[in-house]
């Protein structure tokens, strides 16, 4: 079995533990992958920021010893954005829950992506509105229960690393908790890709959305989603019947496009700023 | 001061070259009438200066941009009107409530809803002050010529800056759209109050004992920065002590440093027994009428104009409430400042509101038929 080093203890705010998720969540598992990923990119912390928006998974940007900005519900990339443009030298990695960045924040998610501005989204997906104890999200797929769809939601979700291509994005990627190694890798080649880069993480919510969808604990739900992925790279040689009800993990999408705080700093007059 | 000239300008592009002036470097924003020459004037000129400007892809996005440049340390501005002004409302109470420095315009326009878009109105006036939600401060300027606008403008910036606390620029549709003449310096670094990123190394984001200068992220300072009741290094708590601490502390700071926030203006009578209070384009129609009655008649008339409505200059209307008989209180809206006029009179005199909500200016003969009942 491979053994996971521990995480580096300068970008962690120790003292700011035990973190407020439950038991069994996948938000822990993401965000050590995050931290390693950026460990791996080897940036200067000083440049490092973290943005986020509001659910449970945002709360990781208070457990990063980086600077950290939790801003409101949905608009994590539009503060982004601003800030990316004040100081286009800085790295930022934004973290967002699937209802976060899907519905309330889909606008400046589609716009974020046609700027192809170099922003790293990483959407923790666990198909859910966790925080506010289980409501149906854009990406809960049909016909799976919450709060809100007592019956089963009727509504079809949405493919987000699709969403993100045709609105633009230059890099896509999928990774899962249940493997937080190639999530770590994924997360690392986004964030040296220069451009709007998606990585949606799959993650456990046995909570407020395990346990309505009878679908297990943490265990059950990490192997559940290990046995339904397969990686672009098995996929490609497997044909469409094989590949029915199986998720894609991997690198899906890596383009070159202009950046655009590189392009709009190149067209403006420096001398006077 | 520098050297100026004078030039044909509209309020709405005062407001621009001000904030250029008093060092913005950042604009985010969204097209609405009729503050869009706001805009137009900061993308032809922010890119001169090296500053940025970008259209966003709407309105809450545009004031969740400025907040976020101004954490990476550039100046910020946005401009908007009723309806944008509605939308920005979340994340101006982000910016109040996690210090950030920025100033939002609103050229206000008659509502409510899309109302009439091209008229001008006077009626945010109260959902400058709470159109956010929860106990927060608010600062807000409303000026009433082009000049107020480029010089308020300036004032908002830097103390925005000093203070750690969005700043609110109450235009309304006469003022942003309105060509006056006004003499301006050609550069403006003069009024630019540097920030700095050399702070002691004890600096705390928001430290109990009081107000510290912003250090921008990317200078190795790990603070965090959220929208939710937070200690002195900016983490989130809800101990009821800290909370409460941290809610007296946004308001404290406005009442410490009241003297730098509050302007105001008296003109015309030394003791008079009837006095106009009012803001924005309608203190042009009063002065037209203290002009008469007063530099010419020497009718015991005066005008308060108020460049600062939030926080509400209440001791300048206690202090004139001891002296006059009535306070008239024209606005274009169906009453909204009258009230805090009323609560700071204490009875001492009697207010009386003026109000058009026609989509048209106030008109000097409205106020004088008012006055003249109360001389006579
Ligand atoms: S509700 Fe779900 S997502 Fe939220 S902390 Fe609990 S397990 Fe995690």
């Amino acid at each position: 079995m491979a053994v996971i080093e521990q995480l580096t203890q300068d970008f962690l705010r120790t003292k700011k533990l035990p973190h407020i998720w439950c038991p069994g969540c996948g938000n822990g598992i993401v965000t050590a992958a995050l931290v390693r990923a950026i460990e791996r990119a080897d940036f200067d912390q000083k440049d490092v920021v973290i943005v986020s928006g509001i659910g449970c998974s945002s709360r990781a940007a208070g457990y990063l010893n980086f600077n950290t900005l939790h801003t409101t519900h949905g608009r994590a990339l539009a503060f982004a954005t601003g800030l990316k443009m004040a100081r286009p030298e800085l790295k930022l990695f934004v973290i967002m829950g699937d209802g976060d960045c899907s519905a309330i924040g889909g606008n400046h998610f589609i716009h974020s992506a046609r700027r192809n501005i170099d922003l790293n989204a990483v959407i923790v997906n666990n198909h859910i509105y966790g925080m506010t104890g289980g409501q149906h999200s854009p990406l809960t797929p049909v016909g799976k229960k919450a709060t809100t769809a007592p019956r089963g939601t009727l509504e079809r979700e949405f493919d987000l690393l699709k969403l993100a291509r045709g609105a633009g994005a230059t890099f896509g990627a999928r990774g899962i908790a249940a493997q937080p190694r190639q999530l770590e890798q994924l997360i690392a080649r986004a964030a040296k890709h220069k451009g709007f880069s998606v990585v949606e993480a799959l993650s456990p919510c046995p909570i407020a959305y395990g346990r309505r969808n009878k679908l297990g604990g943490a265990v059950e739900m990490l192997r559940e989603m290990k046995d339904s992925s397969i990686s672009v790279e098995k996929a490609s040689s497997m044909d469409t019947s094989e590949l029915e009800d199986k998720t894609l993990t991997g690198v899906l999408f890596s383009e070159e496009a202009p950046e655009f705080s590189e392009e709009y700093h190149k067209s403006i007059n420096k001398e006077n700023a | 001061m520098p050297e100026s000239k004078p030039v044909l300008m509209q309020g709405n592009e005062a407001c621009a070259v001000g904030a250029i002036h008093a060092g913005v470097r950042f604009y985010a924003g969204y097209p609405i009438t009729p503050s869009t020459e706001v805009a137009e004037q900061m993308a032809a000129r922010l890119p001169d200066v090296g500053g940025v400007f970008i259209q966003m892809e709407d309105e809450i996005a545009g004031m969740a941009a400025v907040i976020g440049a101004s954490i990476g340390g550039l100046r910020a501005i946005t401009a908007t009107s009723g309806p944008g002004f509605s939308l920005k409302q979340e994340n101006f109470g982000y910016a109040i409530m996690a210090e950030i420095p920025c100033v939002v315009v609103n050229v206000q326009r008659m509502g409510p809803s899309t109302g009439v878009p091209t008229a001008p109105a006077q009626g945010d006036m109260m959902q400058a002050r709470w159109g956010t939600h929860g106990d927060h401060p608010v600062i807000a300027f409303s000026p009433a010529s082009v000049y107020e606008t480029y010089y308020l403008t300036i004032a908002a910036v830097n103390l925005s800056q000093k203070l750690r606390q969005p700043v609110l620029i109450m235009l309304d549709e006469v003022i942003g759209h309105m060509r006056e003449k006004v003499s301006i310096p050609e550069t403006g670094k003069l009024m630019v109050e540097k920030s700095s990123s050399n702070v002691p190394s004890d600096w705390k984001p928001y430290d109990e004992k009081g107000l510290t200068p912003l250090v921008p992220f990317g200078f190795g300072h790990y603070y965090h920065v959220t929208g939710l009741f937070h200690d002195q290094y900016g983490f989130p708590t809800g101990d009821p002590l800290q909370v409460e601490r941290s809610l007296d502390r946004i308001h404290d700071k406005l009442k410490k440093y009241r003297d730098e926030i509050m302007f105001t203006n008296y003109i015309g009578h030394k003791e008079p027994r009837v006095a106009i209070v009012t803001y924005g384009c309608t203190v042009r129609s009063a002065r037209a009428v203290v002009k008469k009655a007063y530099w010419q008649n020497r009718l015991p008339v005066g005008l308060l104009s108020l460049q600062t409505v939030w926080p509400f200059p209440d001791k300048e209307i206690e202090a004139l409430a001891e002296q006059v008989d009535v306070i008239i209180v024209p606005e274009m809206n169906m009453g909204q400042i009258v009230g805090e006029v009323e609560r700071y009179a204490r009875g001492k005199a009697e207010v009386v509101p003026l109000n058009r909500y026609d989509g048209e200016m106030i008109n000097p003969d409205q106020i004088s038929e008012e006055v003249g009942r109360w001389l006579s």
